[in-house]
């Protein structure tokens, strides 16, 4: 029962890291109708500038604070830059410049911190707090992943950038008639959604290590719990995510073994899209015509 | 005669390589009301969008005394001018009192906002019972008034209008147009008004144009359209 339980909550640490970068597919998906394939990548990127931070004897904090502010700034940068030129480019191009992207972060991160893995540390090692449950540095990773999730539900929810920034998604043209910038919003959204990825990388790189694919897997995962939940519905990307990493950890601990644990990720994605393609909680909105 | 608020020359404006609108002039007073009528796809959209910068256009606008027709439509509407597009534009997942909020978005004066929602709500009180209603639940009359309530949060120096009597029952009509004529006296907005009613329409405005296939066929007082029997007859069917 006690290992069971240990399942179950480790799966929730994981299954908060694959919350969050779900989050940032649905929140690109809601503004652009695209998956961006290179999120992954994006956040391992800017793992690797934590680690450099870290590296020149920054303290983890700092490091952290400015990893996510760079990150958001990069993010912003690449909407402007990349994707802002096939803004109304047919699917397909698109998909082609997220995959360009992907391949280009992970070749330029391999070249310039080579392929060799690195460990990460985790600012979460203080003694006394081990209980029989969850590592120091799983508990750390479930007060962020919340803290970071009640942080974006307060931005959406009750600023006015919040707002325009979910007008701007749904509905550009009557944002601009609002007075909205609505690109400007577009820009935003790649920087949080940027930042985001970036604390999922420092949180995950820790336990899977730092290497340019460390992310592979990780997407799986998260692409699994933004199908799962309904990939244009914030909420349902959450809950998907820490279900997820729940049935990750069980599945690995008593069904398919550690090894197969990826399949459970493929056959939810693939059961997902044929039985229930809107997910869980994918919404249809009534609206009038 | 002081300047109008509205002034647009030689307008030709279009989508993809083809003209709909070919050399058309009209103004707007301060403080007026202009109607521009026509037969269906005569150009009245369009006009309106070229107006608001969200299509190609060329030719002269000025608004309050500044060159648009050259600017952002967000650069346009931060000007003062607002518009309330054909079919509603109502952000559908917001909730009702959010909507009112994307209009006033551009505005700092938090106590202004608050107050200019209360006005809202006076002028709509369907609106204040339905505000932390999602905005596509709306029946098409509530979404019309979400439309217009809207577009006035932003204190628009001029409000646009495309069809606000499309699909609603007399009654509301009756309402709307009552709202647009006190905001209109009371906050001297400027209303441009494109309408499929024209009787109506020429009732409220002092000026009217009408187009036909992309052109100013004439234009003048409202009154003199009203009482021009030929007019009447051959545009404007009543
Ligand atoms: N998005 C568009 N792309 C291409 N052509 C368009 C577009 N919208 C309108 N048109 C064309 O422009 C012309 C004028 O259309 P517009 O919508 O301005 O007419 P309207 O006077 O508003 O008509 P209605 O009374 O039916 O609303 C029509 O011939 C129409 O086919
Ligand atoms: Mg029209």
């Amino acid at each position: 029962m006690e290992a069971f339980l240990h399942q179950i909550l480790s799966g929730l640490a994981t299954g908060g890291i694959y919350a969050a970068i779900a989050l940032s597919l649905v929140m690109i998906y809601q503004a652009t109708h695209h998956i961006n394939f290179a999120q992954g990548e994006m956040a391992m990127f800017s793992t690797y500038l934590a680690w450099m931070m870290i590296d020149a004897g920054l303290p983890y904090w700092v490091a952290f604070a400015g990893t996510v502010a760079l990150s958001f700034v990069l993010g912003v940068l690449i909407e402007r830059i990349v994707i802002r030129p096939v803004e109304h480019a047919p699917v397909l191009s698109v998909v082609i410049v997220f995959i360009a992207l992907l391949v280009i972060l992970n070749s330029l991160a391999g070249w310039i911190f080579s392929y060799t893995i690195k460990t990460f540390p985790s600012p979460f090692t203080w003694e006394g707090s081990q209980n029989g449950y969850l590592s120091p540095h799983e508990l750390g990773t479930i007060g962020v992943t919340l803290l970071v999730l009640a942080a974006l539900f307060l931005f959406f929810r009750f600023t006015s950038l919040g707002l325009a920034m979910r007008a701007a998604a749904q509905n550009p043209v009557s944002s601009r008639l609002a007075g909205i910038r609505v690109g400007w919003m577009l820009a935003l959204g790649w920087g949080l959604a940027a930042a985001i990825g970036a604390i999922a990388g420092m949180m995950i790189a820790p336990v899977v290590y730092l290497d340019p694919n460390m992310m592979a897997g990780v997407m799986l995962y998260a692409f699994a719990a933004a199908l799962l939940g309904g990939i244009d519905n914030p909420l349902g990307a959450v809950v998907g995510g820490f279900v997820v990493g729940v049935v990750e950890n069980l599945a690995g601990a008593y069904v398919v073994g550690t090894e197969l644990k990826l399949t459970v990720a493929l056959a939810l994605i693939i059961g997902v899209l044929v039985f229930r393609p809107t997910g869980l909680f994918g919404r249809r909105y009534v609206t009038r015509v | 005669m002081t300047a109008p608020l509205l002034e647009v020359e030689s307008l030709d404006a279009g989508y993809g390589p083809t003209d709909v609108l070919h050399g058309v002039s009209f103004t707007v007073g301060e403080g007026g009301i202009t109607t521009v009528l026509g037969a269906n796809g005569a150009g009245k959209t369009t006009l309106l969008r070229a107006v608001c910068g969200l299509i190609r256009r060329r030719g002269r606008v000025r608004f309050g005394g500044a060159a648009i027709e050259s600017k952002a439509t967000e650069d346009i509407v931060r000007l003062g001018l607002a518009h309330v597009p054909d079919g509603r534009g109502t952000f559908v997942q917001l909730s009702a009192e959010e909507n009112l909020r994307v209009g006033a978005i551009t505005r700092r004066d938090r106590k202004g906002v608050a107050a200019d929602m209360e006005r809202m709500y006076g002028y709509f009180p369907r609106l204040r019972e339905r505000r932390h209603q999602q905005a596509g639940t709306l029946s098409g009359g509530e979404q019309q008034m979400l439309a217009i309530a809207r577009a006035l949060m932003l204190r628009p120096r001029l409000l646009v209008l495309d069809e606000p009597s499309f699909g609603l029952a007399p009654l509301i009509v009756r309402d709307i147009f009552a709202i647009m004529r006190t905001v209109n006296r009371e906050e001297r907005v400027g209303i441009l008004l494109v309408e499929q009613n024209a009787k109506l329409a020429l009732e409220l405005a002092d000026t009217a144009y009408l187009l036909e296939t992309g052109r100013v066929v004439t234009g003048g007082p409202a009154a003199q359209l009203r009482d021009d029997e030929t007019i009447r007859r051959a545009y404007l069917g009543y």
